[in-house]
This record gives structure tokens, C-alpha cells and sequence, in this order.
């Protein structure tokens, strides 16, 4: 069942020298229980998306297109209170950098049970049993202890287990996670991103996982969607875009990843950088960097074409044998 | 807490001993005791004997030890003008003075925290435009010129409140006089009190708007507001709380910056308090009395900055008072 | 040769028009018309001798017949004193005009002496660290907590007790820029250091470090310029906070004398007259002063936003 559908969504920035469009056309779904992961270089338009879809996009920036439906609702067009009882209710979101999202100020208690007694009308006393439970959930050890804590007496991978145990709280149908784990350890993300894909399977909660890493989305989605400057370039199934990527910038992005290099070798990159939202160039996005550019792909924007579990935008998709 | 307070005491006796030692030294520079105590009158050869009697040709260190050794049980020599000991005639005079600060304090906080807020929250709006307009005139005017501007206008042309003096005080427990029991006595504090919050109150609207700005921008305030959280429980509780860390810490400096602004205030308005007696007691060259001033204020800064420091240790969990 | 010289003028003059701080002012009415205006202070206060009618400070020109005459506009005015006299004859709109001048000479000159102070103290503290630093920000803590006016008072009092008033009155332009000046140097300092501490941690110190730069070109070179915009933006406020303080102690007859007027002595020197009426000798000076210190402090507001740098207090 489709928990979440955007279609053709568009996120504009009115700035002093001219507004720039930070998403354009960007369509997608997900069910029920689904995980998904959107990948891209910083300034794809990532983050911009999953914000959107929570109307909490920092200003002067704005939906000026689309529509966002979830689970029925219409959000894009909910007013601001209405908007409120869906934030960190139905839909939760975990940030990049555990150090900086929890208020240093406040007891992860206190943290904690707001977010509870901002969407259900119970007591204190309950709140804080629910709180526990989270914590044990995300395996934190001497839960009850945490609660009277302040964030910066625990380490960097406690503190996003704290601030997934938050997301939690509610028992959200949907958690957006953006870039959960860049500003981890090595050895804590793995650890991090386990204990968040068993979640959402034990709760049947859909995922979003937002991140630049394909290492990283390949084992917890089981949909992937490929952005960049703003656009959708490649979506469907993560076996299909892992194994029999049809986009030269996706097989660039594989290619780059270290495990994808034989060790003594030097690692792949792809040459140039992301054109910026000031200069998005005509024709297809990807056209001045790729090795196969041909005299369409200056001059056409290639639509994304193909089935939904898996489509490309590009005029010459990498085909593979059967 | 222990250890934490050990500390604090550890470093006010140093700025108590240093601010003696400056006190003490203006003592030894400003004005002959002598003339103030026999007159011109007396022969050299006398002089010389009351000189060695009072200890006045003792080496310096030994001096400021007796000055020293007398100050801490509460002696600071005795008032040439007013012929009794400098602290009593401070202490008489500090209630007065007291009430002034108190009351700009009040309106300060009761002013400064919604209108920061406010701007901070709504930056484009025209009463975040005005109250930074009025801010940056506030600063700009000198607290003696917004005295004589309220006396001009509210006292002279108006006649709604008097210019000058203290008005009725209530007695509370111990001898200490008030204004702010009685309804004259608050007609009179205000006045003196709205200007010299005039100087202090911009300065904290904008630290407090600045502050909260930035907070607003922080992750934990987006995070709260993708928890789903009330604007008014965002605003006053995750953002407001952050932003008071650094406004305490610079509040304690405005403190004592208006204690010093009392001076003015209380000259203009000839408020009955320590500040317009210190600037009477400069143009009498009455030592004691000013040296005693200096060091009377020295306490009430180690003071409020100390309890500052404590409020500051409360609100941020991330100083130990309890020293663990 | 000429040509060159254009060239490398039209250059810095292009670099001036592209840079985001021009961009800003140019869009800005409020920094354009408070620059214009302190730019004007300037200027009258430069030709002051040139362009004031009297000689305020010439004693012999003064007739006390003169004495309190309203400025123009009113019935009793006299074409000669546009802006009226006070109480001893003496031209009003001559005295404001010298009488800037020298209120903009105290805030410049003590700006300039906290900054030297304060520069050299904050580089001193942040580079060699340790217990220098720690004794130095610790007597700057105890600067702090003695307020400048407080500070200001007690040594002009005592300077004006131990001179006598006829020296006091030749030296006090030079007393109060050195009290003002010695007296607020912690604000530079801290932030300086922090600025210095901040770059120390910069790989490229470090590098300058390995090559063996002498600290003080690495000083010089690589740190001094990063504290260029918060000692641009602090030092605009402070040359408005040294004009009021001058004017404070003016009106408690610790500032210029009235033979010399700054602004805030002719303020002083018109307060017994308010309530009699002569409200001008007063007024004046006191408009004079606070459109003058806005005009600094909307000029330093729009600074700090257009730097944004990091102050410590």
C-alpha cells in the first residue's frame, strides 16, 4: 500500500540576484514498511526533498510546485497546526550530526517526553515509561539512568541512538533520515544503520535514508533513487541500480566506491563537479561531464523513461547482455 | 558547589586585594590627612610628630598593611567632611541606590526579554524594526542627556512626576529605607530609574536578538521543530534557554556598568544615593570617602558576578557546580 | 609610468565596486546617509576655523551684553548669532562647530590608543599562550570590572587635584584620551586573542611554523589580517562610546573646560539654564551629539552585518 506519493515536486529560493529552483520535477513513492534510499553530492537537492515533505524547507525557501500525499492526506496543502500534529508524530526525522540535535540545555528526559506529550494526551509519568521502552529499544543500557542525563555526557553513537529512539517515540508510519551516520565513526554507522533497518522491519515503518554514500544505502533499502542538481537521473530497485546501473553518473558513483577498487589502485572519480542551481545547464544535467556525451544530450533534457523498478533520464542508457 | 565557591572566593579576595591596593594608593597620593586634621595652623616640627604618631612616614607596604588589617574588620578611615566612619555614611546611602538599580533592573528584563525575543523571532516586522530603531538611539544617547530630557519633559512641562529627590521611604526590618513600598517613593524612583535603564536595556535587546537569532538557526531548534513541537514551547524553552547562557554572562558586566551609570543618574536627579555622594566626595577631595566607595563597589561587583556565575553554572548543565 | 599608476588605481577602485561590502552600502539608504552624515561632522569640524563666524576659544571676542540670545526664529534673535549664545556672549553655532571637532579628536585618538593597546595585548596573550596569557586576561577581567567611567573619574579627579584647575584645563584633551584609551583596551584584546587562537590551529600557521617564519611575520602576515573586520567593527562603536563617555565626564566637570568646549561641555555648560528658559545652549549641542554618535553606531550596526564577525565582550 502506498504510504507516501509525491509527484512532480518543486522546491524554489527567491534570492537577491534571482530565484533559483532547488527541486525540480522530482517524483516518487513509498509504501508501507518501505525503505528507500536517495543518493547525491551535496546540493543535489537531497535534503531539500525530504524537508519538503515536512514543509520545514529553512526559509525564504518554498514549495512553489506539486503535490506531497501521505497515507490520504494531502500535506502540501495542510495548514501550519494541522502540519504540526504530523511532524515527529506520524512522520519522524533523524538528523546528520547527533551533536548538534539535541538541545545541550535540556535532559535527553526532558527531550524525550515533549515529544510525546506534544502528539498524545497522557501523563508525565506515562511519557516517560513510553521513553524507556524507546531507549531499550535502540539498546541503550540503564535506560532509566539517560533520562536525567544531559546530551554532552554521551558519546557521539549513544546520542543518535537517543535521537532515534525520539523518532521512535510515536510510532511513526514514516522516518526520514538524513545523512544518519556521516558524522559517526566507521564502526558506529554500520552499528547505527543495522539497528535502524531492524527497527523498521520490527515496526513496519517506512524509511527514507538520505545520504551521499551508495555503500551505505545498498544494504539497507530495498529502493534507491539517484539525484542530481535537482533532478531525479535514476531510480528503481537497489539491485537493479547496484548491479546494472543505466546512468553513467550512477556508474561513476559505484565505480568510486573504494570496496568497488581492486587495493593498490587508484581510486575512480568522475571528473568536473555538480553544476550549481545558479547555471543549470541546457539539455541533459550530467551532459559536460560525462564520457559519452553526444549532440542531443547538449540540447534535449532526457526524461525519466522506463518501468518502476527501473527508469532513467538519458538519451544513451548503459544497456547490459542478458 | 563546594569546591566551585572555594574557587570563586579564591579569586574575589585577589580582585578585592588588588582594588585595595589601587584604593590604597590613591589614599597615599590624594590630599594630606594632616591639613584636613589640624588645619594650617601648626608648626612644621609638630606636623612631623603627628606625622610619626598617625604612622604617615611609615614605609608604604607597612601602611597598607594597617589599611589592610583595618578594612577587613570594616574600618575605611573616617569622612573628612561628614566626621564619621566612610562605610556608615556609605551604608546610609547605599539603600538609596540600591532601590535605583533594582528598579532598572526591572524594567530592563521586563523590556528587553519580550522585545529580543520578538525581534529575534520576527525580524522583518516594523516593531522589531522600531525596537531596534529606538535601541540604537537609546545607546546613542548619554544617560545624562535622557535624564535631563525626562525631567524636561515629564517633570517641568508635564508636572507628572517630580525631579528631584527621593520622596517617602518605608523602614524595613534593621533600618533599611525603601522607595519602592511607598507610592511617592515610586513617583520619584521613575524617573531616575527609566534613565538609567535607557542605557543598559538596548544593549540587552539587541544581545538577547543577536543570541536568539542564532539559536534559531542551530540544529536541536530544527529538530524540535520536526518534533512536531508548539512554536510558543520551541520559542521560550529550546531556544530561549539556550539564549540566556550568554546573556547572563554579559548581564553581569552591565551590572556593574550600571552601578558605575548611577553616578550620573543620581547627580542628575540629585538621587539621595552612593553615586552622587562619590562625585561630592571627588569635588571635596574627602580620600576616605571615595576610597571607600571604590572598594564598597569592588564588593558588589565580586559579588554580583559570583552569583552570576552561579545562575549561569544552574541554567548550563554542562558546568559541574556540584563538582563531582 | 602615469598610466601604470591609473591602471593600479582603476584596479583597486574595480576590486572596491566588485566587492560584497560596496554592493551592501550602495544598497543600504541607512549606512549611505550615516556615512554622509559623519563624513559632513568630519568636514565642518576639519574647517572649523575656517568657517565658524567667532573664535570660541578667544575669551576677548565675548560681550556679555550679548549673553543668551535665542537662536534664529525667534523674536529676540540676532542676525549675527544664527544659532543664539550662551551665557557668557559666546557664538553658539562657533563653539558646536569647534566643539565637534574636538569631541571626534578625544573618540579617534582614545579608539586609536585602546586598539594599539588592545592589538598588542590579544597577539601577545594568543601567541605565546600559557601563563601569559592566563595573567593577562585575568588583569584584563579585573580591567572590566571596573567600569571606564568609574576608572575615568577617580584619575581625572585626581589629576585635577594634584595639577590644580588652570593645568588641568591645558592638558585635560591629553588626560582624557589617555584615560579613555588605557581604559578599554580587554574588548580588542579578547578578541584579538580569540582570533589568533582560531588561526593557530590553521594548518596553514602550522606550515609557516615548519618553514621557520619568525613568529612575528607569521603575526603579521597570517593572523593580523583575519582580525581586520571584527577591530573595523568594534572600533566604529567605540569611537561613538569614547565621544559619549568624554561627554559624561563633561557634564560632571571632569571633561573639556568650557574655555575649550567639547559638545559635552557646552551641554554642561547650558544644564543650569534649561529651566530658565535658554533652552538652546543646551539643545543644540545635545542634538548635535546624539545625531552625530546614531550616525556612528548605524554605521557600525551595518558593519557587523555585513562582516558578521566574531566580538567577544
Amino acid at each position: 500500500m502506498t504510504l507516501l506519493n509525491i509527484e512532480n515536486l518543486e522546491v524554489t529560493f527567491p534570492l537577491r540576484s534571482g530565484s533559483v529552483t532547488a527541486i525540480r520535477d522530482v517524483s516518487f513513492t513509498v509504501d508501507q514498511g518501505e525503505r528507500i534510499g536517495i543518493v547525491g553530492e551535496s546540493g543535489a537537492g537531497k535534503s531539500v526533498s525530504a524537508f519538503a515533505i515536512l514543509n520545514l524547507i529553512s526559509k525564504p525557501g518554498y514549495i512553489s510546485g506539486g503535490r506531497i500525499e501521505f497515507d490520504g492526506t494531502l500535506l502540501s496543502e495542510l495548514d501550519e497546526s494541522t502540519m504540526q500534529q504530523i511532524r515527529g508524530n506520524r512522520i519522524s526525522m533523524i538528523f546528520q550530526d547527533p551533536m548538534m540535535t539535541l538541545n545541550p540545555v535540556l535532559s535527553i528526559g526532558t527531550q524525550m517526553e515533549e515529544s510525546i506529550l506534544a502528539h498524545r494526551k497522557i501523563s508525565r509519568a506515562e511519557a516517560r515509561n513510553i521513553a524507556v521502552d524507546k531507549l531499550r529499544a535502540v539498546q541503550i543500557p540503564s535506560a532509566q539512568k539517560r533520562l536525567k542525563q544531559y546530551p554532552h555526557e554521551l558519546s557521539g553513537g549513544m546520542r543518535q541512538r537517543v535521537v532515534i529512539a525520539i523518532a521512535l517515540l510515536t510510532d511513526p508510519q514514516l522516518i526520514i533520515a538524513d545523512e544518519p551516520t556521516t558524522a559517526l565513526d566507521v564502526t558506529i554507522q554500520a552499528e547505527i544503520l543495522e539497528l535502524l533497518q531492524n527497527l523498521c522491519n520490527e515496526f513496519n515503518v517506512g524509511l527514507i535514508l538520505i545520504t551521499h554514500d551508495l555503500g551505505v544505502v545498498s544494504q539497507v533499502t530495498q529502493k534507491i533513487i539517484v539525484m542530481y542538481a535537482g533532478a531525479i537521473i535514476e531510480q528503481g530497485d537497489t539491485e537493479n541500480i547496484v548491479t546494472r546501473p543505466k546512468h553513467h553518473y550512477t556508474r561513476g558513483l559505484l565505480k568510486a566506491l573504494p570496496e568497488n577498487t581492486t587495493p593498490g589502485e587508484k581510486l575512480n572519480q568522475i571528473n568536473g563537479v555538480m553544476p550549481t542551481l545558479q547555471d543549470i545547464p541546457h539539455g541533459c544535467l550530467f551532459h559536460n561531464r560525462c564520457d559519452m556525451v553526444k549532440d542531443v544530450c547538449r540540447k534535449v533534457q532526457p526524461n525519466l523513461q522506463g518501468i518502476a523498478s527501473h527508469s532513467v533520464a538519458c538519451h544513451f542508457p548503459i544497456s547490459y547482455e542478458e | 558547589m563546594f569546591a566551585f565557591l572555594v574557587r570563586r572566593l579564591g579569586q574575589a579576595i585577589l580582585v578585592m586585594l588588588v582594588i585595595s591596593i589601587l584604593s590604597f594608593s590613591i589614599q597615599d597620593e590624594l590630599g594630606d590627612p594632616l591639613r584636613e586634621l589640624v588645619g594650617q595652623s601648626v608648626s612644621e616640627e609638630i606636623r612631623n610628630q603627628l606625622r610619626d604618631e598617625l604612622g604617615l612616614n611609615d614605609p608604604f607596604l607597612v601602611q597598607y598593611w594597617r589599611f589592610l588589617k583595618n578594612a577587613v574588620q570594616g574600618d575605611l578611615g573616617t569622612s573628612y567632611f561628614f566626621k564619621r566612619p566612610a562605610l556608615d555614611v556609605i551604608l546610609d546611602k547605599l539603600p538609596a541606590t540600591i532601590d535605583l538599580v533594582v528598579a532598572a533592573t526591572f524594567w530592563i528584563i521586563l523590556f528587553s526579554v519580550p522585545a529580543g525575543m520578538f525581534a529575534a523571532i520576527r525580524p522583518n516586522h516594523w516593531l522589531s524594526k522600531l525596537c531596534m530603531g529606538l535601541s540604537i538611539l537609546g545607546i546613542s544617547i548619554p544617560v545624562f542627556l535622557t535624564a535631563i530630557f525626562l525631567i524636561q519633559i515629564f517633570a517641568v512641562n508635564l508636572g507628572w512626576f517630580p525631579a528631584y529627590g527621593r520622596g517617602d521611604t518605608v523602614v524595613l526590618f534593621g533600618g533599611w529605607e525603601t522607595s519602592l513600598l511607598s507610592l511617592d517613593g515610586l513617583s520619584h524612583l521613575l524617573l531616575p530609574s527609566v534613565s538609567l535603564a535607557s542605557v543598559i536595556l538596548p544593549l540587552f535587546v539587541r544581545i538577547i536578538r543577536s543570541e536568539m537569532m542564532e539559536v534559531l538557526e542551530t540544529e536541536y531548534v530544527k529538530f524540535a521543530w520536526a518534533k512536531g513541537l508548539s512554536k510558543y514551547r520551541i520559542w521560550t524553552v529550546h531556544a530561549f534557554k539556550n539564549t540566556l547562557l550568554p546573556v547572563i554572562t554579559v548581564g553581569g558586566v552591565q551590572l556593574g556598568i550600571m552601578v558605575a551609570y548611577t553616578i550620573l543618574t543620581e547627580t542628575v536627579f540629585q538621587w539621595p544615593g552612593m553615586g552622587f555622594m562619590f562625585l561630592e566626595a571627588i569635588n571635596r577631595v574627602d580620600t576616605p570617602l571615595i576610597v571607600a566607595y571604590l572598594i564598597v563597589v569592588g564588593l558588589i561587583f565580586v559579588i554580583t558576578n559570583t552569583v552570576v556565575d552561579i545562575i549561569y553554572g544552574l541554567v548550563n548543565p554542562m558546568v559541574k557546580l556540584t563538582g563531582r | 609610468m602615469t598610466e601604470q599608476v591609473l591602471l593600479v588605481r582603476r584596479n583597486i577602485w574595480h576590486r572596491v565596486q566588485n566587492s560584497a561590502m560596496y554592493y551592501s552600502f550602495v544598497h543600504n539608504r541607512t549606512a549611505m546617509v550615516s556615512a554622509a552624515i559623519v563624513f559632513t561632522y568630519v568636514l565642518l569640524a576639519v574647517l572649523a576655523p575656517l568657517i565658524a563666524p567667532y573664535n570660541p576659544w578667544d575669551l576677548t571676542q565675548f560681550d556679555i551684553m550679548d549673553s543668551e540670545i535665542p537662536p534664529i526664529g525667534s523674536v529676540e534673535a540676532d542676525s549675527r548669532f544664527m544659532l543664539g549664545t550662551d551665557a557668557m556672549g559666546r557664538d553658539m553655532l562657533s563653539a558646536m562647530l569647534y566643539g565637534t571637532g574636538i569631541s571626534i579628536l578625544i573618540g579617534v585618538f582614545a579608539t586609536c590608543l585602546q586598539l594599539v593597546l588592545g592589538v598588542s595585548i590579544g597577539l601577545i596573550a594568543g601567541y605565546f599562550g600559557g601563563r601569559l596569557d592566563s595573567f593577562l586576561m585575568r588583569v584584563a577581567d579585573i580591567q572590566l570590572s571596573f567600569t571606564t567611567l568609574m576608572v575615568a573619574i577617580v584619575v581625572l579627579a585626581l589629576f585635577q587635584a594634584t595639577v590644580g584647575l588652570r593645568l588641568y584645563e591645558e592638558f585635560a584633551i591629553v588626560a582624557i584620551v589617555l584615560v579613555i584609551g588605557l581604559a578599554e583596551w580587554p574588548q580588542y584584546a579578547r578578541t584579538v586573542r580569540a582570533c589568533v587562537l582560531a588561526a593557530k590551529k590553521q594548518e596553514y600557521v602550522d606550515a609557516a611554523r615548519v618553514i621557520g617564519l619568525h613568529p612575528f611575520t607569521i603575526i603579521y602576515r597570517h593572523i593580523l589580517p583575519n582580525t581586520f573586520s571584527p577591530l573595523l567593527v568594534i572600533s566604529t562603536v567605540q569611537v561613538a562610546n569614547a565621544i559619549i563617555t568624554e561627554a559624561s565626564l563633561s557634564f560632571l566637570g571632569l571633561g573639556m573646560p568650557v574655555t575649550k568646549p567639547s559638545l559635552g561641555s557646552l551641554i554642561q555648560n547650558g544644564f543650569h539654564y534649561v529651566f530658565s528658559g535658554s533652552w538652546w545652549i543646551t539643545t543644540l549641542p545635545a542634538i548635535t551629539l546624539v545625531i552625530l554618535i546614531v550616525a556612528i553606531n548605524l554605521l557600525g550596526d551595518w558593519l557587523r552585518d555585513v562582516l558578521n564577525p566574531k566580538i567577544y565582550n
